[in-house]
Order: C-alpha cells, then structure tokens, then sequence
C-alpha cells in the first residue's frame, strides 16, 4: 500500500509497455511453465517446491509437539487418519521419531537448502549480475527436476507398511544400518538414502551453474567487488555445496552398501536383542560421523549464507544507506566458508574422540565466531543513522539479526567441548539450532520473498498480513525456543517421546504445554503467509513502476514482468558499487549510472 | 472429531477470513489516504512495536529465568569433581554471552526505532571505517582467546587420565537399557567378545569363562558409586550408539559398539546428601541415554546410587559373581588346563582384547 511512496525518482512507466523483443519466441504450457529453461521460472518452481515441503515439514512438528506438550491426549481423528500409527489416537513411539526425522531432513535440505538456494541463486544470480540467463539453462532444469525425483521418493517412503527412516536426520549407523535394530531402518531407509543421494545431484548441478555464471557471465564493468552482497553469499554457498556434498554422497553409499552387500563399514561388535550375532567386525560407526559432519556443518553455513546476502541487501536498501563495511562483509563470508570445513568434529566431541583432536576443533570452531560477530555489528551499524523503511522485508531482515544474535551466542556454549559434555544432545541444542539455522534462514528468506515478490509476479503482497505475519512469528519463535535453553540446563536429552517416567526431567510439563501451543500458532501464522503469497500473484496490488523499492542493482532495469532473457535490449553496463544509497544528498544511485566528475569517493 | 474440535477449527477458519478482510481493508483505505500517510503511518507503528518487543522481550526474558531457573541445575552444586569445573566454565561464558547478547539486541531494536525513516532526517552515507572493523574483530578475538583458553584447560583435567586409585566399571548400553560389570576382587575386568554373548545361558556381556579374571566379575542391576572415590567408567555398546548421560554429573560419553570409551569423576555427594541439598525426596541420579537409539530411546534409564564406603562394601559383598550364574552346579568345575585356554580363545580371534585398550 505503501511501498512506492519512499521513490523519490519515480521511473517513467514507458518501459512498461516496451515489447519484449530479445529472445522472444513461441512458448508452450510444458516449456514455459513445466520444463522450464528460464531462469526465472525455475526459481518459482524451487521457491513453490520449497513451499509445499515447509508446510508438510511443519505440519510434522506440529504432530510431535502435540505429543510433547500433551502427552496424555487422546484424538481419535489422528488415529482415523494416520491408522496404526497414532494408535487410540496417540501418536506412537515410532511414528514420533519418524516425525522428527522426516521434519529435520525434509527442512534441512529440502526447504533451507533447495528451497532457499535454489530460489535466490536462480533468481537473482542472473539478474543482479547482468546476464540473460544461467550458463546451463539445461542443467539448471535438470536441477530442479533432480530435486523433483528426490522429493517424490522421499515423500513416498511416508506410505510404506514399516514407515520411513525413524534415526534422526543424521541417520547414524548402526541404527539406520539395521533393519532389526528400528522399523524406519528398513525400506524407509533406502528410500531416505536414494532420495537423498538424487538431491546431492539436484545441488552439484545447481551449484556448478551458479558458479559459472557468476564468474563468467557479469556484464560489463560488474567487477567482483561491484557484486552485490548476495550475489557474494551465493558465490560462496555454491562453492561450499560443490566440495562438501561429494563427501556426504560417499558416506551414504557406504551406508547403502553396509546395508545390502554385507560390507563392514560401519559395523563392528553388534549383537541385536541379545541374540541376533552379526558376522560384521572391524567397522568403525564414528567414520560415518566423520564423513557426514564433512557435508553436515558446512550445509548450516550452506543455510545461512544466501540469507547473509538477502538481508544485507534488503537491509541496505530500506535504511538507505550503503551496507557498512562491504569488503570486511565479504572477507567474513569468505572466513566463515573457509572454516567451515575444520569444524566439522564438534558435533563428535562426546563420541570418544581423542581430546587432543577434539580441542584442535574447539579452537577452530570458536574462531567462526569472530566472522559472524563482524556481520552482527556491520549490520548494526548499517542501521544506525539510516531512514528506515519498515516493509515486509526491512522487518524480516531486522528479526534476522535479532535470531542471529540469539543463536550464534548459544554456539560458543556448544563449541566448547567443556561444555559440550553438558549440553550435547539437550534441549539447549535444539534451541540452539533452530534458532541460528532454523528461524533466521526462514527469517533471511521471508525477507527475500517479500522483497524481490514484486519482481517474480509484478504484484505486491499485502503488507498489513505481512506485519502480522512478521511479529506473531518474531514473538513464537522466542516463546518456542528461548525457553529450551532452560530445559538443556536442566541436562533434559532430546529426541524423548516421553519425559514421565525420568525424575530429572519430568518438571517442565507446562512449560512443554506452552510451547506447543506457541509452535501451533506459529505454523498456523505461516498459513497466513503462504495465502497471502497465492492470492498476491494473481490479486495483489500491480507494480507500477520498475523499480518500487528504489534499489540500485540490475534486476530494477528489467521491465517488470521480464520475458525470456530479462532485458528487451542490451545488457546495461555497470558503473559502481551497488550501496551508493544517499550518497551526496541523492537517495539512491543506480549501478548503471556512470561515476560523475565532482561525485565524491569512498 | 468431536464438536469441540470442529468448534476450534471453526474459530480458525474465521480469524483467518477476519484477518484476511482487515489487511484487504487497509490496502484500500490507504489507497484513499494516499499511499504516503499511510506509509508514514505504518511507519510509525512498526517502529514503535520495535521498541515495544525489546522492552517487553528482555522483561519475558527476566520474568522466564525467575519461573525456571529452580527448574534447572543451575543454582545446584554439581554432584562431581568435573561437573564444578564445567559450571565455572558455564558462568564465565553466560556471563560473557549474557552482556553481549543484551547489547547487541539493545542496539539493534533501538536503532531500528530511532533511525526510522522521517522528513527532518537523511540517511547518513556511511560506507565503511577500517577502525571499526579492526576494534569489533580484535575485541572478540580476545574474549574468545579467554573462552578458549578457560575451556581447554578444564577439558584436558577432565578428559585426562584417571588417578591409579579410581575404581573401575563397565558400562554396557543395548536397546534399550544399561548393563553394569565390576572386577570383582581381583581388580581386573575379564575378557569377552560380542559373539559370545548369550542370554538364555547367563551370559548377557559375552564374558569368556576361561579367562580366570571373569570368575569374580560381578553383573549387578544397579551402579553403586563410593562417594569421593574416583571412578572410571568403561562404556560398551552391544547394538547402536547409545551415550552415558549423566546430567547431575555434567557427563556425557557415547557408547559405541567396536570401540570401547572411557569416562572418569569422582562423584562428591551420596544420593541421600543429593536428596537434602535438592529438597527432592524422590531424587536419585539417573543416566540417560542421550544418543537417538531406537524406538524405545526415550525409556533407557540407569539408576545409579552413591554411597559411603560402608554402605558400597556391604552391597558389593552381597553381589554373587555371574560365573555363578552361567555355572549353576557352583562353579566346581576346575579351571580348564592351559592348553584347553588357548584352545577356546583361538576360536573367537580379537577376545584377547583387555578393555582398557582404549586410546
């Protein structure tokens, strides 16, 4: 309602109806809007693919809270829908740890990973770096087709007889190795691997791309260091994906073959019920460890740093102020991708890890610490002094680094291998991670979403939904989440089914009452979120100019429903930076313009 | 379903329509107000709720420690050696994080409210200091070179050897519950192997009966602990990985089939001194399993009991060996002659294994 207000310039709405020229050709249902090559299309598809996984993968939390927080209710209807697995209407043990596996997988990769990446990079890669298209517009629907198959699978492991893979995301073996030793071990299983050795493919093939692109096809005059930030965060995600993903994929394999050729692995010394004597002997379970943490940390900076890059643009742009610090920006993403594969064992410290290992990874770990301290305070700074605009996005970006805080100051508890001893594998780590990967990657992605909606449909969403969408979920999140810290210092271990039967832990009832109810009205807000998105692309408010938010990057050069190749004539060339916000008295200066004779430096 | 459940779906549905037609309403209503008093005014609200949230949020945070601080370990003493160490560890870095975390989160809700876009103001082009950057990089640095520093130095007294004198136990964790083996008088822990674990013939630790060390191994239902006696677990698993989590303790050590790990401490207060010092009548030191395991992962739980010496000497003397048990015509039979030893052990290779091969 409110958002074309804040242009100073208004750009003249000639462009509008200027025809599309440039690689206009005849277009079908399937080409356009199913095996789509365009960049633009196949970010939607990512974005609604993403959309569909998160409320089924929120959904599933919902159902286990319902457990957590009333674990003597009885609903009849969950048993109607669910059959034997919500028996008498109770959920069954089995059932809630296939919940709370498929919900951490499912938002992990599938939402936080594809959903996120593939969204952003496809989108704004081509867009902000001044190209027609990704280098491989076949790879790229490739890609997301790849993601497709891996989703069909996964989701159809939720309609086996045994039910699908129950050992957590991290599917340690031996549980997940052995089919008598866990129903989900069984088909489940083989499914969850297969789904997800295909998404490892969806990835490398989307990283490559986003790679090449950003490397070989800026327009002229976008040196690297006139990139905007998120063209950067996505740089260097893409990179991370490219050399810790292969590693993951190695270590499923090997899980696949301990499962079926009788490999040892990871199996050594495993006798199942007392009398079930496994021939395997030699195997380490800690390998397993090793190789999935190599993918497992550097995918949490693989989450977060395309949000980085969300939030430092929308940031920049709705305080009208260059973000503070862009090199030093930079430099931490880049320190933050580095560390992120000498990390990897701090999720190992209580395995029996040597000390002298374990307190190399301690050091390593804290380390990261600094990068992402200069990111808080640059984005600080970035708001003192500004004239901020609060949009959908702005408020995103802010509650981004509020959970940012939140989260990665829990880490320093965590990294700590002293304290590790306490804290592993508590509520304090739940509520650690779902802060600092969880909410603040959806926050990031929020913000993006409601930023960049008006250039994928040419339509506003509807801000006063987007306000209440922003403060009911800003407040649930800390209500859900803020509390888990006082459960992990009460030492209370996650992944229970049921807290009664322990006199250490079963203190917290109502206080498991109250967070269920907040994760309820949270995923219930999201709803709300995911209407107000469905009913903006075809109802909401039309944009009116080409560039609403008066932004300095490429993307506000195309007209505003682009056609295939983005722009009608030629690539504009780039002049600047893309931060020149307020500078000499201008409110903003796009990247096209050519640097003036008496304009200052910086 | 029942009405009450259709009733509250009911309330959602239309809550949902109801906000749907207030946000479709002010869409409108700023479209006649003009898009820029609207703007101004939303504005305004928003900012406002910014500094709202961080008033009203660092108050739920106060009001949220006062309702559960009791509830936690915090406030009590840690029932070992190590766990006072960890707690010190824990103070430092709340107390670190703590200031930071008020700050920063001060900072960033009050510059969001102050720095709101208005007429009487432009933003202030500031692109970068150098000097800002070097202070917010070198003044983390140090606080995490002390975090750093403080934290290795009690992981290493932790994770160090055990005292010659601490009594030794093994732990052994399967779906789903915990196994306890002490050596018995002659001090040492006999051999075993995984393949020779059998149930129904009294055998649940695979323990290898021609080892003479096996003989006096004891195979209660409890962990018995001597208080201020330093103790060295030796943690087995026979299927998955399960984890030996000891949360009065502040412990925690995964169990790992094919690779036996190691955990020392020395518990410091009886369960009846814990009884008192938690004013719990029904308190007793659990060991949970903290490591997803299986169906029934939420039900593994091992009761420990710390005790005098007195009290621990008269229980263990009340222990009878499991050889007793695997041999119920009373053990009589002699030890088997050298040469039949080497025979039986040479069937199962690798039994030779003495757990304390650990590093």
């Amino acid at each position: 309602m409110s958002n074309e207000i804040v242009i100073q310039h208004g750009v003249s709405e000639q462009e509008v109806h200027e025809h599309h020229e440039a690689h206009h050709h005849h277009e079908t249902f399937i080409t356009k809007y199913v095996f789509s090559q365009d960049h633009k299309m196949i970010a939607k598809q990512f974005l609604i693919t993403g959309m569909i996984w998160a409320i089924i993968g929120g959904l599933m939390s919902v159902l286990f809270r319902l457990q957590l927080g009333y674990p003597d209710l009885q609903l009849p209807w969950l048993e109607d829908i669910f059959g034997h697995w919500a028996k008498d209407g109770k959920i069954t043990p089995e059932f809630y740890y296939a919940l709370g596996t498929m919900h951490g997988t499912i938002l992990i990769f599938f939402v936080l990973t594809a959903g996120l990446t593939g969204t952003f990079a496809n989108f704004l890669i081509p867009f902000q770096v001044g190209a027609r298209d990704m280098a491989s517009p076949f790879l790229n629907m490739l890609s997301y087709w790849f993601f497709v198959v891996a989703s069909v699978i996964l989701m159809s492991s939720l309609f086996v007889q045994t039910g699908p893979a129950a050992g957590g995301w991290t599917v340690y073996p031996p549980l997940s190795a052995l089919g008598d030793a866990s129903q989900g071990s069984k088909i489940g299983m083989d499914l969850w691997l297969v789904s997800l050795a295909l998404f490892v493919v969806s990835s490398l093939l989307g990283g490559l791309n986003y790679i090449s692109t950003i490397l070989n096809m800026r327009t002229k005059g976008m040196t690297m260091t006139r990139m905007p930030l998120t063209v950067w965060a996505l740089l260097f995600t893409a990179i991370l994906g490219l050399l810790s993903f292969p590693v993951l994929f190695s270590g499923f394999i090997l899980l696949l073959f301990d499962r079926h050729l009788g490999t040892s692995f990871y199996l050594s010394d495993i006798v199942i019920s007392g009398t079930k004597i496994l021939p395997n002997e030699g195997g380490s379970p800690i390998l397993y460890q090793h190789l999935f943490w190599f993918l497992g940390h550097p995918e949490v900076y693989i989450i977060i740093l395309p949000t980085f890059g969300l939030v430092s643009e929308v940031m920049s742009i709705n305080a009208r102020k260059p973000i503070f610090g862009y090199m030093a920006m930079i430099a931490s993403m880049f320190a933050i991708a580095l560390l992120a594969f000498l990390v990897w064992a701090h999720h190992m410290f209580v395995t029996g890890l040597n000390p002298f290992l374990g307190s190399v990874f301690v050091l390593l770990t804290l380390l990261i610490a600094v990068p992402s301290a200069i990111k808080v305070f640059n984005w600080l700074t970035t708001l003192w002094r500004g004239s901020i605009r609060f949009t959908p996005g702005m408020l995103f970006s802010i509650g981004f680094v509020s959970m940012f805080i939140s989260g990665g100051l829990t880490g320093i508890f965590l990294g700590n291998s002293t304290l590790d001893l306490h804290l592993h594998d508590t509520y304090f780590v739940i509520a650690h991670f779902h802060i600092v990967m969880g909410v603040s990657a959806f926050m990031g992605m929020f913000a993006g979403v409601y930023h960049w909606f008006p250039k994928m449909y040419g339509r506003y969403m509807n801000n006063t939904l987007g306000y209440i969408h922003f403060w009911v979920t800003l407040v649930c999140a800390y209500v859900i989440f803020w509390p888990m810290h006082y459960e992990g210092f009460a030492g209370m271990p996650r992944r229970y089914y049921d807290y009664a039967g322990w006199e250490s832990f079963k203190q917290f009832v109502e206080l498991n009452r109250v967070i269920s109810f907040a994760a309820i009205l949270s995923f219930l807000v999201q709803l709300l979120f995911v209407f107000n998105f469905f009913y903006s692309i075809f109802k909401g408010r039309k944009v009116t100019s080409k560039n609403p938010w008066g932004a300095n990057t490429l993307e506000w050069t195309t007209p505003i429903r682009p056609g295939h190749g983005n722009w009608p004539g030629e690539i504009p060339e780039v002049h600047r930076w893309a931060y020149d916000y307020g500078k000499d008295g201008r409110d903003f200066v796009p990247q096209t313009e050519p640097v003036g004779k008496d304009e200052t430096s910086h | 379903m029942t009405w009450t459940e259709y009733f509250v779906v009911i309330i959602v549905v239309l809550i949902f329509i109801v906000i749907f037609q207030i946000a479709k309403a002010s869409e409108y209503v700023s479209v006649l107000k003009g898009e820029k008093k609207a703007f101004e005014q939303n504005n305004r609200i928003n900012g406002f709720l910014m500094l709202l949230f961080l008033i009203l949020g660092l108050s739920a945070a106060w009001w949220c420690n006062k309702l559960l601080y009791k509830k936690t370990l915090l406030w009590a003493p840690s029932a070992s050696d190590h766990g006072e160490n960890i707690d010190t560890m824990m103070w430092i870095t709340l107390a670190i994080t703590g200031f930071v975390f008020i700050v920063t989160q001060i900072l960033l809700f009050w510059f969001a409210f102050r720095y709101q876009s208005s007429e009487k103001r432009k933003a202030h082009y500031y692109p970068h200091n150098n000097k800002l950057e070097l202070l917010w990089t070198v003044v983390p640095a140090i606080a995490l070179t002390v975090l750093v520093s403080f934290g290795l130095y009690y992981w290493y007294r932790i994770t160090g050897e055990a005292p010659k004198e601490a009594m030794e136990v093994e732990v052994t964790g399967h779906q789903f519950g915990w196994e306890y083996r002490y050596p018995g008088k002659d001090g040492v822990l006999g051999r075993q192997h995984y393949k020779l674990i059998d149930p129904a013939k009294s055998n649940p630790l695979g323990q290898d009966w021609n080892d003479v060390a096996n003989r006096d191994d004891l195979h209660p239902s409890e962990l018995h602990l001597v208080v201020n006696k330093p103790v060295r677990l030796v943690i087995r698993s026979q299927d998955v990985i399960h984890d030996v989590g000891l949360a009065h303790f502040r412990l925690k050590m995964d169990a790992v089939p094919g690779t036996p790990t190691t955990m020392w401490f020395t518990p410091k207060y009886t369960t009846e001194q814990m009884k008192k010092i938690t004013g719990n009548e029904n308190f007793v030191y659990e060991i949970s399993c903290d490591q997803m395991c299986g169906s029934g992962h939420y039900s593994m739980r091992g009761v420990i009991v710390v005790e005098t010496q007195e009290e621990f000497d008269k229980w263990i003397t009340s222990q009878k060996p499991q050889y007793l048990a695997a041999h119920p015509d009373g053990g009589s039979t002699p030890l088997p002659a050298a040469a039949d030893t080497s025979k039986a052990t040479g069937m199962i290779q690798g039994a030779a294994e003495a757990p304390v091969a650990v590093h």
